[in-house]
């Protein structure tokens, strides 16, 4: 392809580009490794240079997840429920970059990628709903025979590392983040590597709609090249392996998630605009049951 | 006054009929196994032998999944879920027709005190199988969608310390989900599991859908490696949980860990103190300390630390300690060599970290496995007894200063299983509860059990639960 | 066997503290006024209902057999408190207990005399001639005995006349009004007057444990009577349901045993009323060896406030000694 620039003219202004960097601990470093990768839209045309994450931004982002974890945890559900919905606001406001950016990343049209981006809103606001119900629907009282009062209540697993879709950028990678964070676990996502431009935005909107500074820790680049040490990571605590496509990659995956127990979500074939169910929000719950005498 | 010396009361064995051996337990029939070795079961309390087991060998188990796939198939799957819930009625009157006999058999197999077997396991057992048996009809409102489906074939591997109670935890809520299950018992402690196959025999429970096969470790490898089956659910130590985890990693199966735990028993000073000591007694000495969610860590508040340690050496000095078949036991026999010897290896670790060690004055029999009630104080965070599961009548003593110390002190571990928080202060008892990261929090007790509540671990204690609706789901596709 | 008179022959009084020469000093303070008092009593530990009941339901499953057993029956005959406390006992029926008493087992002369006839104020003196040259002891209810709606003059008074007729142990009962009212000075001063004017008599504190409701309010009586100078702390009067149970005698049996720690005294215990068989009555003599220890295993420190126990004990002990079940009509109604 001949390299034809669009000089600015009177008429076309010469656009302020966007650096595309990782999200960790709330910040937005470049990788530590000082690596870049070249990102194209579905035609191959360049669009950005993004921050390659190496293990040590993985290392990083663990350690703000976990900072993060108890204070995001120990919030109201109300309250966390308030802080996604917050970002589906923001987001809203974003739809035009969103859009492109998709539509860009998916090779979709304007008009197919504006629906993209509606249902990950609509997917943000859904699960900001289930913030406080969670409890109520998959919580219990025990009917023990004795003197006990005993109920068991769902509590968040911890840090859970995303490997997220490599397919839908955004509407996939919000159907992996979200389903986490809502019930209080903190997230280390590592992006779709060939379309990881919404997800950065995504990050942007992070920092700006009052989610917690470590609470989403957002890395562009490669799932295998990260995955290994997520998977062996000691303190994370459940991993997502949507973005594996290889099934070998996958087992190797959950083979080293195994070291400490790591509760594990197998990739499968999933289809991200359906109705998404409690199974992946539930996958990363723990349940507590708390047992106390009832006596004078 | 003379001193009121308690004359031995042991249970009669003749209730119990064991015979010198047996076969495995394929298709509603005992089979001869194909290929493995016949190997021997004793009682610990005694080293006697018990009776002759059968190993099963990769065939047998091939036999087992499939007699179990056929019954899924053919039977148990497409069964209406109220006559499933009636065999499972039967079995759960049939265990409490048989209860004697098969506390009797536990407590000989095991080793553990016929109080426990009598008061606590049996009734558990037939409570679980009652309580899941009600759900089999049940299924579309146990939270896991309209139409939830069964799994498939379960292949389930229970450990050595409550052998019946874990095969009623595996098989009660597999059945009534409408899954079949092969079954592996521990090794030391096959004869309840080969007693239950009896009792499906009774019920007349079609053939297939509950196998009982024994074997040591290579039997339970070859099960849950098995490509015929759907599911997996282990009890037993992490060590072997995460193997398990290892070997089904990029298959379909689903699976369920409970495995070890290293609770905190966390004492403050408003704690009601007479309560206490027998919950922190409860919480280590139960079961020979045999137990999973043993309170293995008391955290006692420093303000209280002499008191509480002088009222628990008090107390242990009235445990006592010998023959599982009388009925004025406490400790009974440690399960098996195997697991003394890495009692006494870790207690020797104990005392070589500087830990102070003490027991009461008691006489151990000199046949078979025993070790006294024992507790380490002067034992810090760093110290191996504070942080590996030694899984016998060991408790480490440390000391806090404040709920925050406590709470830091109690999650400083990769388990995370049990907890115990004894304190007459209601929100301070909350607070505590929604800190600690275990499955399990007990306020003001200590291992209470209940097919209603849900049971499992944090962290590497495990995944999944067992008991109440979550129990259930654990089985069915969603 | 246990120099008891150390125990409380001088009662601690609240505002004039004047203590005993023993380790009731290191408790001195605690009564030197209603306030510290006071605080002390809510200072205690609480008491889980459902630990404790667990505790001894428990001590319940202790199978006793053989030779454990008749030592068992034979201990429990010798701590019985053989009682009768009806508005229509009479003299003749006084006799007829006292003649159990010493002869509970008309058919083996091998059997156990009891530990003392307990009846009250006015039947006394009937109750000792009969039990003279014995040793078997004469208790009296006094204080008003059941409910202790008098005055204290009236409860002084109450009490000089048992003593008076020769009762060896007077059973007095608490205000528990006041003691749930919160007026614990006010209980405490009362029992150390009952206590004067009981002088050398044995004097056993009636909690009446089915009103107190609480096991924490079980506890804070028990202390509350022993530093006010009891020998005994006694479940109930009988009257009120529920009268003794095993979980109540348990928290009794704590108390006594951290008194004896934190004191070197030995107070005694007495469950009373409801315990009727032999099998119950073997649970409370676990319950004791294996709370308050041995020492307790003595009619010294430990009673039961019966009177049907000591047959259905004597048929137990028949049939341990005959192999045979016995039937009721060979043992004597009293």
């Amino acid at each position: 392809m001949v390299w034809r620039p669009t000089l600015p003219t009177d008429s076309t202004r010469l656009d302020v580009r966007k650096t595309y960097k990782l999200y960790i601990g709330g910040a937005f470093p470049r990788s530590e490794s000082g690596r870049s990768y070249v990102v194209s839209n579905a035609k191959g045309k360049f669009l950005a240079n993004a921050s390659q994450a190496s293990r040590k931004d993985a290392r990083d982002a663990v350690v703000a997840a976990r900072k993060a974890f108890g204070g995001w945890s120990g919030r109201t559900a109300y309250n966390r429920g308030q802080v996604l919905y917050r970002i589906a606001e923001v987001m809203e406001g974003r739809h035009e970059q969103f859009s492109s950016e998709v539509a860009a990343s998916e090779g979709l049209s304007i008009s197919k990628a504006r629906a993209v981006v509606d249902a990950s809103i609509d997917r943000w606001v859904w699960y900001a709903g289930w913030a406080d119900k969670l409890a109520q629907v998959v919580g219990s009282s025990n009917p023990v025979a004795g003197p006990y009062f005993d109920f068991s209540l769902p509590e968040a697993t911890g840090v859970v590392a995303v490997l997220a879709p490599q397919d839908s950028s955004l509407l996939g990678l919000t159907s992996v983040i979200a389903p986490a964070i809502v019930s209080g676990n903190t997230v280390v996502a590592v992006t779709s590597f060939e379309r990881p431009l919404p997800a950065v935005t995504l990050g942007e909107v992070m920092a700006t709609s009052d989610v917690p500074g470590g609470v989403v820790n957002i890395l562009t680049g490669s799932a295998s090249e990260i995955g290994p040490w997520l998977a062996s990571h000691l303190d994370v605590n459940a991993i997502d392996l949507a973005g594996i496509l290889d099934p070998e990659e996958a087992t190797a995956l959950e083979v080293a998630s195994a070291d400490n127990l790591k509760r594990v979500r197998r990739p499968a074939q999933e289809d991200w605009t359906e109705h998404p169910g409690l199974s992946r929000l539930t996958q990363y719950l723990e349940l507590k049951t708390v047992w106390h005498p009832i006596g004078l | 006054m003379g001193r009121f010396e308690y004359a031995p009361a042991p249970e009669s064995r003749a209730i119990v009929d064991i015979k010198s051996s047996y076969g495995l337990f394929i298709n509603g029939a005992f089979t001869e196994a194909t290929d493995g070795k016949p190997f021997k079961t004793v009682s610990p309390a005694s080293e006697e032998v018990l009776a002759e087991v059968s190993e099963a060998g990769p065939a047998d188990v091939d036999r087992a999944v499939k007699a179990a796939r056929k019954a899924y198939e053919k039977v148990w799957g497409p069964m209406a879920g109220r006559d499933r819930a009636k065999y499972l009625y039967r079995i759960a009157r049939l265990i409490q027709e048989r209860s004697r006999e098969l506390a009797v058999l536990e407590s000989l197999d095991n080793g553990k005190p016929i109080r426990e077997s009598r008061d606590v396991d049996l009734p558990l057992v037939a409570a679980h199988f009652f309580y899941y048996a009600g759900w089999a009809d049940k299924l579309e409102y146990a939270g896991a969608g309209v139409d939830p489906k069964p799994l498939g074939v379960a292949a389930q591997v229970i450990p050595w310390n409550f052998p019946l109670m874990m095969l009623a935890w595996k098989i009660a809520p597999a059945l009534a989900a409408g899954n079949t299950v092969v079954l592996k018992p521990a090794e030391t402690t096959p004869l309840t599991a080969l007693a239950f196959a009896e009792i499906c025999q009774q019920a007349d429970l079609p053939p297939g859908v509950v196998n009982i096969i024994t074997g040591a470790g290579r039997t339970g490898q070859a099960l849950v490696e098995h490509e015929g089956v759907d599911k997996v659910a282990f009890t037993g130590s992490t060590a072997v949980g995460r193997a398990i985890a290892k070997s089904i990693a990029g298959t379909d199966k689903k699976v369920t860990l409970e495995l070890g735990g290293k609770a905190a028993n966390i004492v403050f000073e408003d704690a009601p103190i007479d309560q206490t000591i027998e919950g922190i007694v409860n919480g280590i000495f139960f079961n020979q300390g045999h137990v999973c969610c043993a309170g293995s860590r008391l955290l006692v508040q420093e303000s209280v630390y002499d008191e509480v340690l002088a009222r628990l050496k008090r107390r242990m000095g009235s445990l006592r300690v010998g023959d599982p078949l009388d009925k004025n036991t406490d400790i009974g026999a440690i399960n098996s060599a195997e697991q003394l010897a890495r009692i006494r290896e870790l207690s020797q670790v104990g005392e070589d970290e500087g830990s102070e060690r003490w027991s009461p004055e008691c006489e151990l029999p000199t046949q078979g496995y025993w070790f006294p009630p024992t507790v380490f104080t002067g034992v810090s965070q760093a110290h191996r007894i504070a942080r590996e599961e030694i899984f016998g009548p060991v408790l480490s003593v440390l000391t806090f200063r404040t709920p925050a110390e406590a709470v830091e002190k109690a999650n400083n571990t990769p388990f995370g299983l049990s907890a115990g928080v004894w304190t007459e202060k209601g929100s301070r008892i909350l607070w505590m509860a929604s800190q600690l990261r275990a499955g399990v929090v007990w306020a003001n007790t200590f291992n209470r059990f209940d097919p209603t509540s849900p049971f499992g671990g944090y962290k590497e204690s495990g995944y999944g639960r067992e008991g109440g609706r979550h129990g259930l789901e654990a089985y069915l596709a969603h | 066997m246990y120099n008891r008179k150390q125990a409380a022959r001088n009662p601690i009084r609240l505002g004039r503290v004047t203590t005993t020469d023993t380790g009731v000093d290191s408790l001195a303070d605690v009564t030197s006024s209603e306030d510290r008092l006071r605080r002390f009593l809510l200072g205690l530990p609480g008491v889980d209902q459902v630990g404790a009941e667990a505790r001894a339901a428990a001590l319940s499953t202790r199978s006793i057999k053989t030779t454990a057993k008749a030592y068992a029956l034979d201990l429990a005959i010798q701590m019985i408190d053989l009682t009768t406390l009806e508005g229509s006992d009479t003299p003749g029926k006084v006799r007829a207990l006292c003649a159990k008493a010493k002869r509970p087992d008309p058919a083996d002369p091998t059997a156990p005399q009891v530990a003392a006839v307990c009846v009250y104020p006015d039947l006394v003196a009937t109750a000792k001639f009969e039990l003279r040259g014995t040793g078997i002891n004469v208790a009296s209810v006094a204080t008003a005995f059941p409910s202790g709606r008098s005055s204290l003059a009236i409860k002084q008074q109450d009490t000089r006349d048992a003593v008076a007729a020769g009762a060896d142990e007077v059973d007095m009962v608490i205000d528990r009004g006041a003691f749930l009212s919160g007026r614990y000075g006010l209980v405490f001063d009362e029992i150390a007057a009952i206590r004067e004017a009981a002088g050398d008599t044995h004097l056993k504190v009636i909690l009446e444990t089915g009103e107190l409701v609480t096991y924490d309010n079980v506890r804070r009586a028990s202390w509350l009577a022993m530093l006010a100078g009891a020998d005994f702390i006694k479940t109930s009067t009988g009257k009120v349901s529920p009268a003794a149970t095993l979980p109540v005698t348990l928290v009794m049996l704590e108390a006594v045993r951290d008194y004896h720690e934190a004191t070197g005294l030995h107070i005694g215990v007495k469950p009373a009323g409801g315990i009727r068989t032999a099998k119950d009555a073997i649970k409370y003599l676990v319950t004791v060896n294996e709370t308050a220890g041995p020492d307790w295993l003595d009619p010294e420190l430990f009673r039961f406030g019966a009177s049907s126990l000591l047959n259905d004990l004597l048929m137990q002990r028949t049939k341990l000694a005959t192999g045979h079940y016995p039937g009721p009509d060979y043992f004597t109604l009293d």
